[in-house]
């Protein structure tokens, strides 16, 4: 192993983390919304507004991110009316472009993660909660969105990792991210294998890192499923 | 509007793009299935390393799927692309070529979609084999089958049936990864689309059609899998 | 009847003496606890053997160990007078041939309490699985045999049935049938009626009872009293992996008994 080349690498593409945080970022936290209100709509009991959502997961989760990527950022400019719009400012940037399209796509996933935990809330909890009195959106807000949350918290975890990989295909429409950077690198130097190892470190950390923080939230969020800490231990008569 | 749409991409007349099209679609499906059986291979000795192996087996087969699932795969992607050069560079030197020597496209975005679906085909082959029942590998057991036997009848069928969803959602993510080798220039949907952008410039209409060919091929081969799943599933469930 | 008789002729010949199932001093620990503190048992052929005692107390493991389900940490299992060979590893006893316990265990026919039938075969295919691919006999007869067999035990109907679609009497009918379909020598059920519904229980006692009577070797762990006393010609109560009582049911059941089994029959 070369092991300056190897130090040099990652000097040069430890620059791009910044960006794929920030793509990563961006589009979870816009994806969340917008996945909420497909879950809802998706179970709102409104035909027009379930098929819609239906169609929405159905389009974004069957074809390529990277087709998506592309049909925006250079399918859109095919439109002079769009051209001339005051969009055009945003839809001309290419780090803009990515985190649209990121965002949509994780949506759909997203969507899917969150229907799934708001259909696991038991209905016994939720008529507990009509029983005393709750109007229907405080049974929404104090009884069936905390339970999903927690329900969906490891699925989302995951969405997110996969959100962080899928960066990578940004460096397709020339955003400099880790893979971008490491792609130029390779074309500069043709040393595929030492680059991928250092790039393929550098996402590793970083989604170990991110799985860590996922799993701290999880623990604090989800007291209730946690065994009770002292008669545990005694029954199981410690360590076998 | 412009006149040409996206009837004059799938249409096979004259000026129509729909020869090419339809050659990038199975340009596609067949890498993108070549991908797929080898990274099943690849999933097969991966679950076989996590059920049976030893410690180190299981630790290279736990690390293997950790970091594929960790880092992007276009990153893989490259590293096989590329990395070829640099390993078949130096080899043809020495057979008296000249030049750079790397795997075509085709191999390239195979192999690393192989290596890639085989983490997830690893896990789909473990869960299936951890759902056959304990009992009725012990049933088989206490009737006199050798260990070779018992895998062959009762844990592979048995498993095989398990598997077939998980299967079928490593098919899609495998059909939607293919995408991913129009980078090194192989002429599949994606890469024909952009190629169609390019000398038309019509980016919307062509990467528009890209996107329905790879609705239409993931509908028909969900669809197709369901069906394959309810015939081979018979018997596991109450109907 | 016939049936039976050349089954019998084509078994290894033996002298009359010579136990189909002899258990000495069989003990088996799992970590720390001990399951089995050293157990003694004689089946001969016709024997039908009733094990009785209550949960935990190491009935399951001991008729595991005869076919070597569960490897035994010391005492021999003999069947038909063979010993099965065991050897020391460094992660305990293991067989020493493993040909040898696959032959064994091809005529010892074992039902278990969750039936365990094959999925994803139909119910003919599970009667036919052994005969065929272990024992290696023509299929064509194994096939004919396999329906007489899952007449006699009343499911001739369920042949290309798969097992979900069954109910748990006929599942485990059909699991009866799979054993009888090995010709075995002696036959293992682990409380084979436990898993069933009370109105179900019945219909599968009354198949056992007549291959007790064609004079079938049967070693059953019951919690039927009835079939205990009425069925077997030999009753073993086990109490915390030693045999506190045995003896005919008449002796068992009759005027001596432990005060360990008394309490046994009262619960
Ligand atoms: N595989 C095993 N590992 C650890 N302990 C076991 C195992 N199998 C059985 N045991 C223990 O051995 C004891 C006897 O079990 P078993 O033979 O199944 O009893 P029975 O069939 O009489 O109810 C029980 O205490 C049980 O928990
Ligand atoms: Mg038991």
């Amino acid at each position: 192993m070369d092991f300056p080349f190897l130090c040099q690498t990652l000097l040069t593409l430890l620059p791009g983390v910044p960006l794929t945080l920030k793509l990563a970022l961006s589009s979870v936290v816009l994806g969340v919304f917008l996945a909420l209100l497909l879950a809802l709509a998706r179970l709102s009991g409104i035909r027009p507004l379930a098929w819609i959502s239906r169609v929405y997961v159905f389009v974004f989760r069957s074809t390529p991110l990277l087709v998506q990527i592309f049909l925006i950022y250079y399918g859109l400019g095919q439109f002079p009316a769009l051209r001339h719009s005051v969009l055009w400012p945003i839809l001309r940037e290419p780090y803009w472009c990515a985190v649209i399209a990121l965002t949509l796509n994780t949506a759909a996933y997203g969507s899917e993660i969150i229907r799934g935990g708001l259909q696991s809330v038991p209905a016994g909890q939720i008529e507990a909660a009509r029983a005393c009195g709750m109007s229907r959106f405080q049974v929404f807000r104090r009884i069936v969105l905390p339970l999903a949350i927690r329900q969906a918290l490891p699925g989302y975890g995951n969405e997110v990792i996969l959100m962080v990989k899928a960066t990578a295909l940004a460096s397709v429409i020339t955003l400099m991210e880790v893979t971008g950077l490491a792609a130029k690198l390779i074309s500069e130097t043709y040393r595929a294998i030492e680059v991928f190892i250092v790039a393929g470190a550098i996402y590793l950390i970083i989604n170990f890192v991110i799985t860590r923080i996922i799993q701290a939230l999880e623990h604090w969020l989800t007291p209730h499923l946690r065994s009770a800490p002292a008669p545990a231990v005694v029954e199981q008569g410690g360590p076998a | 509007m412009n006149e040409f749409g996206l009837l004059t991409v799938f249409s096979f007349g004259p000026g129509g793009w729909g020869p090419a099209m339809f050659k990038a679609a199975a340009m596609t499906i067949a890498v993108a299935l070549t991908g797929f059986v080898f990274g099943a291979m690849v999933g097969a000795l991966g679950a076989w390393a996590k059920i049976a192996g030893g410690r180190i087996t299981r630790g290279i087969a736990d690390g293997y799927t950790t970091v594929l699932r960790g880092i992007p795969d276009l990153l893989v992607i490259y590293l096989f692309y590329f990395g070829s050069s640099a390993v078949l560079t130096p080899i043809g030197r020495m057979f008296g070529a000249t030049g750079f020597l790397s795997l075509p496209g085709f191999l390239a975005g195979a192999l690393a979609i192989g290596i890639v679906s085989g983490a997830y085909h690893t896990e789909v082959f473990r869960g299936a084999y951890r759902s056959v029942s304990r009992g009725e590998i012990e049933a088989a057991v206490a009737i006199g089958m050798s260990r070779a036997l018992v895998f062959r009848r009762i844990i592979v069928p048995l498993s095989l049936r398990f598997a077939l969803p998980g299967l079928g959602n490593v098919w899609q993510l495998v059909l939607k990864e293919s995408a991913l080798i129009s980078v090194t220039g192989l002429v599949e949907i994606l890469r024909q689309a952009q190629i169609g952008a390019g000398s038309t410039r019509q980016p919307f209409t062509f990467f528009l059609a890209a996107a329905i060919l790879y609705l239409v091929i993931s509908s028909v081969s969900g669809w197709t899998l369901q069906r394959a799943e309810q015939r081979f599933t018979r018997g596991l469930r109450r109907v | 009847m016939n049936m039976l008789q050349s089954q019998n002729a084509s078994l290894a010949p033996v002298a009359e003496s010579v136990p189909a199932v002899r258990v000495s001093q069989l003990r088996k620990s799992y970590g720390a606890l001990e399951v089995l503190k050293g157990v003694s048992l004689d089946a001969h052929d016709g024997d039908v053997v009733s094990i009785l005692g209550s949960s935990g107390s190491g009935k399951s493991t001991m008729l595991r160990c005869i076919n070597m389900l569960e490897v035994p940490n010391g005492g021999e299992i003999a069947i038909g007078g063979e010993v099965i060979r065991l050897k020391e590893t460094r992660t305990g006893p293991q067989p020493a041939d493993r040909l040898q316990v696959d032959r064994l265990r091809s005529r010892i026919g074992m039902v278990f309490q969750s039936f365990n039938l094959w999925s994803h075969m139909t119910i003919l295919e599970n009667v036919i699985e052994a005969p065929v691919h272990v024992q290696k006999r023509p299929k064509a007869e194994c096939i004919e045999e396999a329906r007489e067999l899952l007449a006699k035990v009343g499911i001739a109907d369920k042949a290309d049935h798969y097992p979900a679609h069954l109910s748990g009497g006929q599942q485990q009918r059909a699991a009866i049938a799979r054993a009888l379909a090995q010709r075995p020598r002696v036959m293992l059920f682990d409380e084979p009626t436990s898993a069933l519904d009370p109105e179900l229980v019945g219909e599968v006692l009354r198949v056992m009872r007549a291959l007790a009577e064609e004079g079938r070797t049967m070693l059953v762990v019951t919690h039927e009293m009835g079939f205990a006393r009425d069925v077997s010609n030999k009753v073993v109560f086990l109490h915390k992996g030693v045999v506190e009582e045995e003896g005919s049911p008449d002796d068992v059941f009759g005027g001596s008994r432990s005060e360990r089994f008394r309490q046994f029959l009262v619960r």
